[in-house]
């Protein structure tokens, strides 16, 4: 039981201290697909120090909310990388939500991200609130979906006996999940504010989702946001790895695996990086009001992939 | 109003009429499918006469610039906004700055004036007293107060159920200039779009006022810096045609060189920025790296990447030797291709057509009405160019290609970018092949009494127009700087009008008009 504590603290630090180094990966690799020269990986890291020695400043008409806000989405984001087997399987915490309770997870950060945007009273905060609810409400059935899907071929909404299902049982190609794989890649891309649905490096107010929430946050607020913005898009890759690609994850107890899970970990999440930053190098961003049909297309998708598995594999 | 006026080319003509009837003449000219391009007005009361108000107008024999004397007392004309709604923010801002009054109009609000000076003060007028030891006899006094009074400027409100105002700028996220943007909205649709320009206003046509005409250019290419040539042509054009002053046909070459120079330098900075805003930032990345090769070429060739202060009164400033033009010519063969490459990948980029197609639409016929020419013009079938309807040397010899579209959306004023890069690289080299032998400079040639002239050069945005006047000591009395964004901003409140405001950058970069260019 204490390796087990120990082991999830250990994983949940590691997330929480890898999840800027995945970030700068992404934009290293989205800065050499555009021929340009590229900012140093350890980049996120230095704008997160840089803004935790700044003095924050707050709007006058700010309640506690505004304040409590970053916090709330940090813990929250935390909690979520701690429930997601990424190194080992089966950890103390996995029980404490199944992947239903991990959306809500979720949907409670954006909620208060989503209220600290409309505490302000500016209009970028309320436009993207709005814009932010408008893409999320659509978002999440298709995320569940994806869930249904692949707790349907192992008969538990709980990750871990997802993961041990999938990875440490016999192998067998499940059709249903490649269509809750692309289902869950189009998801990511709307939930993480990633093109085409949102462009993380705009200046353009008008255009923006999440960037327009965060814009009257400073200094250490502002870091913590960034950084549970890079544990977000983290926690949705190991997410994507444990349902889609999770061999190498450690079965439960078994120390000796984890110096190999620790390996793969590393390996997937670069490709998976590479692979994003390869996607968004060659979209464009979709007209706001395409994002409704993106989205039913990924719900669609989804179950498409609980159909098939009705028709296929049961 | 005494001068000695003398056309440079025979595309511009002057006319005198009785303030009374402008109106008439303005509605011949519409009838006529002409347009009103500029509307200023001047001081003339040192000149033993009144005021005068101006208005350049293009017809199909080419520019008539118009003028009335007003009186001295109480400067009033009647209202041409009417007839050419581009005229109304034109002479809301003259009346800012010279207290001439537009009878009938509609909208008489404040324009250019931010509370940097009163009421019942005229900046532009001759007896303006700008600097004066005691605070309270100032017309600028506001600015000893410690906060700028607020602006105050009544905005026009939309009222309804679940309309709100989102007020954008004048402070941007990027780096662009200032102007302030109040959009009404339902959800995420324009209902209705304001501007509130004005922020950049820095007094340049009084700067002008005394200065001599080498000076006068420098702040001439100053009015927007990315029209530069464009701006200090069409300044220079008016002085030489003020002072009769004939320039040497190498420098026409050469002018005409640096005029589509600057065209592709622009086109191309701004091919990336429409790629960028559609988050596509490797169209981005390569239009600016091609620009920049661009512009460090034209450092090492002329001294200037934006060729700053290389057209000059009676000239230019800069000779180019056999080898530049050799590198030059290389040069812009290579960018034809390399940009014939990105527009196959912007033709074919699904998500990049579906966000410039269909965006932003401005119809001809909205287009016509509310007089917009210039490149924007051109992409809503308004088939204006001088450079190829009413040529001045060496436009004359070179057989300029107009690129015009029907769709009038960003498509549209993308496809008529890519056009006219294309067609600016060919007159580039065929510039270079042809480029005649000869000095380069000459001196003004002086002059007796006021004299006038007017500068109308087609600038990489639009008609860029330059009116002057100079005194009998050679110094310029009047200058009226005149960019075509005065023409298109108002165009851009209707213009997007019924689309998204997430895609309102698009559509304003899609224009990317000037604010200094309009503000002075």
């Amino acid at each position: 039981m204490t390796t087990g504590i120990l082991l999830q603290i250990t994983q949940t630090l590691l997330a929480i201290l890898l999840a800027p180094l995945l970030m700068g990966w992404v934009n290293q690799c989205r800065a050499w697909l555009q021929g340009r020269a590229a900012p140093p990986i350890t980049q996120p890291y230095r704008v997160l120090r840089k803004l935790f020695h700044k003095d924050a400043v707050i709007a006058h008409d700010a309640s506690p909310l505004f304040r409590f806000a970053p916090y709330m989405i940090f813990a929250c984001m935390a909690l979520a990388a701690g429930i997601v087997p990424t190194l080992a399987n089966d950890l103390p915490f996995s029980p404490a939500a199944d992947v239903i309770a991990l959306v809500g997870i979720f949907a409670l950060a954006r909620v208060f991200l989503a209220l600290a945007a409309m505490d302000i009273g500016t209009s970028f905060g309320s436009l993207g609130a709005r814009r932010e609810m408008l893409v999320s409400f659509l978002a999440e059935p298709a995320l569940l979906m994806v869930f249904f899907t692949a707790s349907l071929i192992s008969r538990s909404t709980e990750l871990p006996v997802i993961v041990e299902a999938l990875a440490h049982k016999e192998f067998v190609i499940y059709p249903s999940l490649a269509f809750a794989a692309v289902a869950f890649w189009m998801v990511s891309t709307a939930e993480n504010a990633r093109i085409p649905i949102d462009n993380p490096t705009t200046h353009l107010e008008l255009t923006m989702i999440h960037e327009a929430m965060i814009l009257e946050y400073s200094a250490r607020h502002l870091a913590l946001i960034e950084w549970a913005v890079a544990l977000k898009l983290f926690t949705y890759s190991a997410l994507g790895i444990a349902l889609f690609v999770p061999w190498g994850i450690a079965p439960a107890g078994d120390l000796a695996a984890l110096p190999l899970a620790l390996l793969a970990l590393v390996a997937k999440m670069a490709v998976g990086g590479a692979g994003l930053s390869l996607l968004e190098a060659v979209s464009a961003k979709v007209r706001l009001f395409r994002a409704p049909e993106f989205l039913g297309t990924a719900f669609l998708l989804a179950v498409l992939g609980m159909l098939t598995h009705f028709l296929l594999e049961v | 109003m005494p001068n000695q006026t003398s056309a440079s080319t025979e595309a511009i003509r002057r006319r005198r009429l009785s303030a009374e009837a402008l109106p008439e003449f303005a509605r011949e000219v519409k009838d006529a499918g002409g347009q009103l391009i500029a509307l200023w007005g001047s001081d003339d009361r040192h000149l033993d006469a009144g005021f005068a108000v101006h208005a350049a107008f293009l017809t199909g024999a080419g520019l008539v610039w118009v003028d009335a004397a007003l009186a001295a007392d109480d400067p009033v004309h009647p209202d041409l906004a009417a007839i050419f709604p581009q005229a109304g923010r034109m002479q809301r801002a003259t009346f800012d700055l010279l207290g001439i009054r537009a009878a009938g109009a509609v909208d008489t609000r404040k324009w250019l004036r931010h509370n940097a000076w009163s009421e019942n003060h005229y900046p532009l007028r001759k007896d303006f007293v700008w600097q004066v030891a005691g605070a309270e006899a100032s017309p600028l006094a506001t600015h000893h107060s410690p906060l700028p009074q607020v602006d105050g400027y009544p905005f026009i409100r939309v009222e309804g159920d679940g309309v709100h105002e989102i007020p954008v700028g004048p402070i941007h996220a990027g780096t662009i200039e200032p102007g302030h943007f109040r959009f009404s909205i339902i959800g995420d649709r324009i209902l209705k779009l304001e501007e509130r320009l004005g922020y950049t206003h820095q007094g340049v046509e009084k700067r002008f006022e005394g200065l001599d005409p080498d000076q006068g250019a420098r702040l001439a290419g100053r009015v927007s810096g990315d029209s530069h040539s464009a701006f200090t042509w069409a300044y220079c054009m008016a002085v030489e045609t003020a002072t009769a002053t004939p320039v040497p046909e190498r420098a026409l070459w050469l002018r005409a060189l640096f005029l589509e120079i600057e065209r592709v330098a622009n086109h191309l900075g701004d091919l990336g920025y429409l790629g960028n805003d559609v988050a596509l930032a490797f169209g981005f990345m390569q239009f600016w790296r091609l620009k920049e090769d661009w512009l460090r070429l034209c450092a090492r060739l002329f001294g200037h990447r934006y060729l700053f202060d290389r057209i000059v009164p009676g000239g230019v400033a800069v000779d180019l030797d056999a080898a530049g033009g050799a590198e030059l010519a290389v040069l812009a063969e290579r960018m034809a291709g390399e940009v014939r490459e990105l527009k196959a990948i912007y033709d074919e980029h699904a998500g990049l057509q579906d966000r410039f197609a269909n965006t932003g639409i401005v119809r001809p016929e909205l287009a016509a009405r509310l007089g917009l020419t210039g490149l924007a013009g051109r992409a809503s079938a308004q088939a204006w160019d001088a450079r190829a309807q009413f040529p001045i040397r060496p436009y004359d010899q070179l057989d300029v290609n107009m690129a015009t579209a029907r769709r009038g959306d960003v498509l549209a004023r993308a496809e008529v970018r890519f056009a006219e890069i294309f067609e600016s690289l060919r007159l580039i080299r065929d510039i270079l092949a042809r480029l005649p032998d000869g000095p380069i400079r000459v001196k003004l040639a002086p002059t007796s009494g006021p004299a006038e002239g007017l500068g109308w050069v087609e600038g990489w945005r639009g008609e860029v127009l330059v009116a002057l006047r100079l005194n009998a000591d050679g110094r310029l009395d009047r200058a009226h700087p005149h960019d075509p964004s005065w023409r298109a901003w108002p165009l851009l409140e209707v213009g997007v009008l019924g689309n998204i405001v997430p895609d309102f950058p698009l559509i304003n970069k899609s224009f990317n008009l000037s604010y200094s260019g309009q503000d002075l």
